[in-house]
């Protein structure tokens, strides 16, 4: 076996996952993934290892809930063919490991710098000269866009290449954001920082992400979580995923200037921000989830709360989405704008909600699941089109089947029990958390020292493929069409950037 | 004069009711009715910044913008008083100033050099062209019918026909209600409360202005819009006396605030590449009218 078979959220020794050459490893990974559409790379990266970089990548199994974990060892700087030349999903992976190893993919398309990272190995790229796709035309027109945001959200680049109205290309420059968030993780000792440092790695996803981070570091202490805390992650999962889709929609309306469908999504969303406040004294639902504990217990009355609340919300959403589902103007904005082809979304990797409105049956709830899905039975929400009216309409699914569930799960609260006393991490492991937060899938992964701290901590947010998903979808169509697009996806700068 | 000083009162209150529609509508309070003038006051109190890529052309675009709409306005008539500047052909007068403002704001918008600003201006440019014979094939048929060729005569005369001109008055409404939203930007076709460059039509264009040319640009915005509802009120009120006339004109401009207040709360923008086609449909409807005229002066053979 030239790999390591493994389910989420388990820590094997670093030792376990076999090395092999890197043809055998090329050969390898491509050759699983390209056999099987049920499978994945949820995670391809490289750390230092002495004065060499040792490759990891693991590729996830949908249809039997396993991950396969393969390792190669390479020079620093050294030239290697490329996964991309055979498939398109290794794409973005590659350009990391360009950045920040300086290893040269030789048959990859085009190695352009992903963020920037502060320890990149050419320190000659930087923001300023990042080598746009360009033309030489008298009838083609450029038009960029950022990095500041109209709205002064995130700060992102984009650059069109325009017939007129049409857009021809576009090319998302991204960076902006780095933090550099993954270096901090080893820094950081104290695990209340690191659950910090995890809360902010995209604000719009907190539960999501810390989560998956609380998952790694639990099956790196070799804890098992309680049955109590697994319940209250999943029910804060699945009421950040109403939330956000909730204000999602509010934000596409603003963006066809449909006033009414703004308003009203935008009030819907309140009531559930503000049930996390109840919860845990935070809307985004900041300092909710912690490692080894369930710090704010589930309670009846909080039960009893958040059933009223979302009678109060299921009634008032469903008619506010018939409302806007049969209006003609809006549904003439929605239909046939910004669609991604099944073809398109399977072979850049997308993933989460946005790849499942394309008809790629991606979710983790279902293939690897994690927390109480196993219970819950999920079955994942699948859309043909593509388009921008498959994305709204997603969201509208979703948030009806996470009621769902949450009026599933507060039917029968579980018992709190004693909090885990702390322990210390594992030494020298491995440990892979997937996690599907509102947007997609979430993968983190983590390589333990031998003093018992953080040695690597990987982070691939949804935004990491789904970006490249926006920028086909705008393809041919109107410019004006862009924010709608945009929007339809709300992809993360920051869980891009980290 | 009467209908200046009528058109430059209506103009206080017009935007401010839009606005206080739409944020009724959504469930908000909403500014005061005067607030987009306090803001225009403000503007005007304030310097103004110039881009260093631009030239003399974007400095004396709004005054110009500005100035023809106020030359616009001089020769709208109200009911039997003529307008300051009435005279034959002053409805071709009327719109090619009002094209003048719009052609200097394009080139000034132009001249910043930025992309948005020559998208915004090349769509407003074509939205004029297309809106351009939907007017003058309303106010050609309207001439025909009433032999005459200024708006106050024109205007004076319709009243004096058969009940089917009022008919024609009805369809003349829609069709410069609709020019009138295209003119002042708003939505089905522009969304003016948006933040994305990409989509904006008018916003676009006067990115690059601050201060006191700002504050020229969004009067002159207010006027217009009281100007052609000047011309609808005209259709109906004919002959009437003035204590009747007057308050029927501040009506009328009231309910044409609250149309628009309601329109754009209840319904999404066109996509970009409808809007052609929904101001062609207004010179089909202009060529209805025009077939009207002709029947009611029997004119087919």
């Amino acid at each position: 076996m030239h790999y390591l078979t493994i389910k989420n959220n388990q820590s094997v020794p670093v030792s376990e996952i076999p090395e092999v050459s890197y043809n055998a490893f090329l050969i390898l990974n491509t050759g699983m993934v390209a056999e099987n559409s049920e499978r994945h790379c949820v995670n391809y990266f490289g750390y230092k290892l002495g004065d060499k970089i040792k490759l990891i990548c693991c590729i996830a199994d949908d249809a039997e809930h396993l991950i396969y974990v393969s390792s190669c060892l390479v020079e620093v700087g050294s030239e290697h063919a490329s996964f991309t030349a055979k498939l398109l999903c290794f794409e973005k992976f590659e350009r990391e490991i360009h950045e920040n190893f300086g290893i040269q993919f030789t048959d990859h398309p085009w190695l352009k710098p992903v963020r920037y990272a502060h320890d990149r190995f050419d320190k000659n790229q930087n923001i300023s000269n990042y080598p746009f796709y360009s033309i030489d035309s008298e009838e083609l027109h450029e038009v960029g866009v950022g990095p500041i945001h109209a709205g002064v959200i995130e700060p992102g680049h984009f650059r069109f290449i325009c017939n007129g109205e049409q857009i021809l290309h576009l090319e998302i420059q991204l960076g902006y954001q780095h933090r550099g968030i993954e270096k901090l993780f080893i820094e950081k000792k104290k695990l209340n920082q690191l659950t910090t440092l995890a809360e902010s790695i995209a604000g719009d996803t907190t539960v999501g992400h810390t989560v998956a981070f609380a998952h790694i570091w639990e099956s790196l202490c070799g804890i098992k979580s309680t049955y109590d805390t697994a319940f209250s992650r999943t029910v804060a999962l699945e009421l950040e995923r109403i939330a956000i889709h909730t204000g999602d929609l509010s934000a596409v309306c603003t963006d066809i200037a449909y006033q009414l469908g703004s308003s009203v999504f935008g009030r819907l969303r309140t009531p559930i921000v503000n049930f996390m406040q109840e919860w845990c004294g935070n809307r985004l639902s900041k300092g909710l989830i912690r490692p080894g504990k369930n710090k704010f217990p589930f309670t009846k009355s909080l039960a009893n709360r958040l059933s009223e609340l979302l009678d109060a919300f299921e009634a008032d959403f469903t008619e506010m989405n018939n409302e806007l589902f049969s209006l003609p103007s809006a549904l003439s904005r929605f239909e046939r704008t910004g669609v991604v082809s099944h073809e398109d979304a399977s072979s850049i990797g997308a993933v989460g909600m946005a790849a499942r409105a394309c008809g790629v049956s991606r979710d983790i709830r279902t293939s690897h699941p994690y927390g109480l899905y196993p219970e819950l039975n999920h079955e994942p929400i699948i859309k043909h089109h593509g388009d921008v009216y498959s994305r709204v309409q997603i969201r509208k699914s979703e948030v009806i089947q996470s009621i769902k569930y949450l009026r599933k799960l507060i039917g029968n609260i579980p018992e709190i029990s004693e909090p885990v006393a702390n322990q210390a991490i594992g030494k020298d492991l491995f440990s892979i958390s997937l996690v599907e937060g509102w947007r997609g899938e979430i993968c983190h992964c983590a390589i333990s020292n031998s003093e018992g701290g953080i040695k690597h901590y990987k982070i691939k947010d949804p935004s990491f493929h789904n970006w490249l998903a926006l920028a086909l979808a705008v393809r041919n169509n109107e410019i004006s069409d862009f924010p709608i697009c945009n929007k339809s996806f709300n992809l993360s700068y920051c869980g891009h950037d980290l | 004069m009467l209908s200046v000083l009528l058109i430059t009162t209506a103009a206080f209150f017009f935007t401010g009711i839009i606005v206080r529609v739409k944020s009724m509508a959504s469930g908000r309070k909403g500014p005061g009715i005067l607030q987009p003038v306090y803001d225009v006051v403000r503007l005007f109190r304030k310097g103004v910044v110039y881009s260093e890529t631009t030239s003399f052309i974007f400095q004396i675009a709004p005054t110009i913008y500005f100035a023809s709409v106020i030359m616009a306005m001089l020769v709208v008539p109200f009911g039997q008083s003529s307008g300051v500047l009435g005279f034959n052909g002053d409805f071709i007068f009327f719109a090619y100033i009002l094209a003048l403002g719009k052609f200097f704001s394009i080139i000034a918008a132009m001249d910043t050099g930025s992309s948005f600003e020559g998208m915004g201006a090349s769509r407003e440019a074509l939205y004029s062209m297309f809106a351009e014979p939907a007017f003058f094939i309303l106010m050609g048929s309207l001439a025909l019918l009433s032999g005459h060729t200024s708006f106050q005569e024109i205007f004076a005369a319709l009243h004096i026909g058969s009940q089917i001109s009022y008919a024609l008055a009805a369809l003349a409404t829609f069709v410069i209600l609709m020019i009138a939203m295209i003119e002042s930007s708003r939505m089905p076709i522009d969304d003016p409360k948006t933040h994305l460059e990409l989509t904006m039509i008018h916003e676009v264009m006067i990115l690059d202005n601050s201060g006191f040319d700002l504050g020229l640009i969004l009067s002159a915005g207010f006027l217009k819009f009281t100007i052609y509802g000047a011309l609808i009120v005209n259709l109906f009120i004919g002959v009437i006396p003035y204590q009747y006339a007057i308050p029927a004109f501040f009506a009328i401009q009231f309910l044409l605030a609250i149309t628009i207040g309601l329109i754009e709360s209840f319904m999404a923008r066109f996509r970009m590449s409808h809007n052609p086609q929904f101001i062609v449909v207004l010179t089909s409807v202009s060529l209805l009218i025009f077939f009207g005229v002709l029947l009611i002066l029997q004119k087919f053979m």
